[in-house]
């Protein structure tokens, strides 16, 4: 377990330190919302109607951003290597990467999101469908995405490749995801959407790290 | 006890090693570990946390300071107190004046030699080093030699890879043929 969070940790600091990441993720997140308004116009019935849908699959793009960096940075270095030779299984370190992921692009996008459903006229009742809709779906994104990471990590210029792979494995999360948030706002419930969300996560939180462990360890054959 | 893997280039001593370490799988035949009470052991699951493994590339974080580097690695591989452990290994490798300098800053060698201070920091009884003495000046080279003696004294166990002379008396010596390239042609 100490090891678990100290890999958290170690990457975490990291991606502090060197500042980039999570602040690409979030300038990206921004910039690409406030295209919107831009693009088809100040009227305030259109940019509510598109509201929910901009931001997720925005919030999602950003996310996809920093993740062809979750194994390359470790894999160039040497890192990894090391990573798979410790008493921690491979998986677990994976999920360490997914958490330290998540808590530093995932989480500065669910708190940056409220403020650009203001700007696009998001309905008030929508709000914290929101939150709860991307604080059970932005953390499916980095475990899916890890995936994709990890197929593509010893790639150069795996990125196109890594979006390719990945985006249509996210569809669902975008269509319940839109679902939830529509749903609260036309003054329906939004909890089945919300339960399948979590269930993805559940099954992600399973089934992906074995996976992208897995194709880690052919990687470094 | 320690083996020495001498060879051409491409004759497979880098291979040899990470296969020991159970990165790759052997086509044919397989990797065994005698543990204490006599059993092998080919689960390379298993026997990979015994392993300190020093390859061609050095696992530093250019944004963390030397000590910082070190100190998460002594943490990762099972040291219980990374602190006190990450102070003595920097002081063996002679480290110890630029802990503070961010691992950007460090040359070849020095990044060379926290890597090994790595291995110095964490005790595991199996050391699998690929050419280690890469890009080590002769100071540096004593050091290597000394913290491998050390550890062979108190029962630990070596294979590397070298070219040079690191001071290992009474070792074996496997020397590895030029490999034979399968003829494609046929």
């Amino acid at each position: 377990m100490n090891r678990f969070f100290s890999l958290v940790r170690r990457d975490v600091a990291l991606a502090f330190r060197q500042g980039s990441a999570s602040t690409m993720v979030v300038m990206f997140f921004i910039l690409t919302v406030t295209l919107f308004p831009l693009g088809v116009g100040p009227e305030a019935n259109i940019l509510q109607r598109i509201s929910s849908g901009v931001l997720w699959v925005a919030a999602m793009l950003a996310s996809m951003l920093s993740l062809d960096r979750l194994f390359q940075a470790d894999f160039e270095d040497g890192s990894l290597d090391l990573l798979t030779l410790g008493s921690l299984p491979l998986e677990v370190t994976v999920l360490a990467k997914c958490l330290a992921h998540w808590l530093t692009t995932g989480l500065p996008l669910i708190i940056i999101a409220p403020l650009l459903g203001v700007l696009l006229h998001l309905e008030t009742s929508g709000y914290v469908t929101l939150l709860i809709s991307m604080l059970l779906g932005t953390p499916t994104l980095s475990l899916i995405g890890a995936i994709g990471a990890a197929l593509t990590v010893g790639v150069r210029r795996g990125g196109v490749l890594l979006s390719l792979l990945v985006i249509p494995l996210y569809i669902p999360i975008l269509i319940f995801g839109v679902g939830s948030i529509d749903a609260a706002i036309g003054g329906l419930t939004e909890r089945p959407h919300l339960f399948v969300l979590g269930a993805m996560l559940l099954g992600s939180v399973a089934l992906c790290p074995w996976a992208a462990a897995a194709a880690l360890k052919l990687n470094l054959e | 006890m320690a083996l020495l893997l001498r060879g051409p280039n491409g004759s497979g001593k880098s291979t040899l090693l990470r296969l020991a370490a159970g990165f790759l799988k052997p086509e044919q035949g397989h990797i065994a570990y005698t543990r204490e009470d006599g059993a092998h052991e080919t689960d390379s699951e298993t026997f990979r946390e015994h392993i300190h493994y020093v390859g061609h590339l050095d696992p530093v974080k250019p944004a963390f300071t030397v000590a910082e580097n070190l100190e998460f690695w002594s943490g990762f591989e099972g040291n219980p107190d990374p602190k006190s452990g990450t102070a003595e290994a920097l002081e063996r490798m002679a480290l110890s004046h630029i802990a503070d300098v961010p691992g950007r800053y460090l040359s070849a060698g020095q990044r060379r030699r926290l890597n090994i201070a790595r291995i110095a920091a964490a005790k595991k009884p199996v050391w699998l080093l690929d050419e280690p003495s890469v890009s080590l000046d002769d100071a540096s080279v004593t050091l290597l030699a000394d913290l491998i003696a050390d550890h062979r004294s108190s029962g630990g166990m070596v294979i590397a890879a070298t070219h040079i002379d690191l001071g290992f008396e009474s070792s074996e010596t496997l020397n590895l043929a030029p490999a034979q390239m399968p003829d494609y042609a046929a």
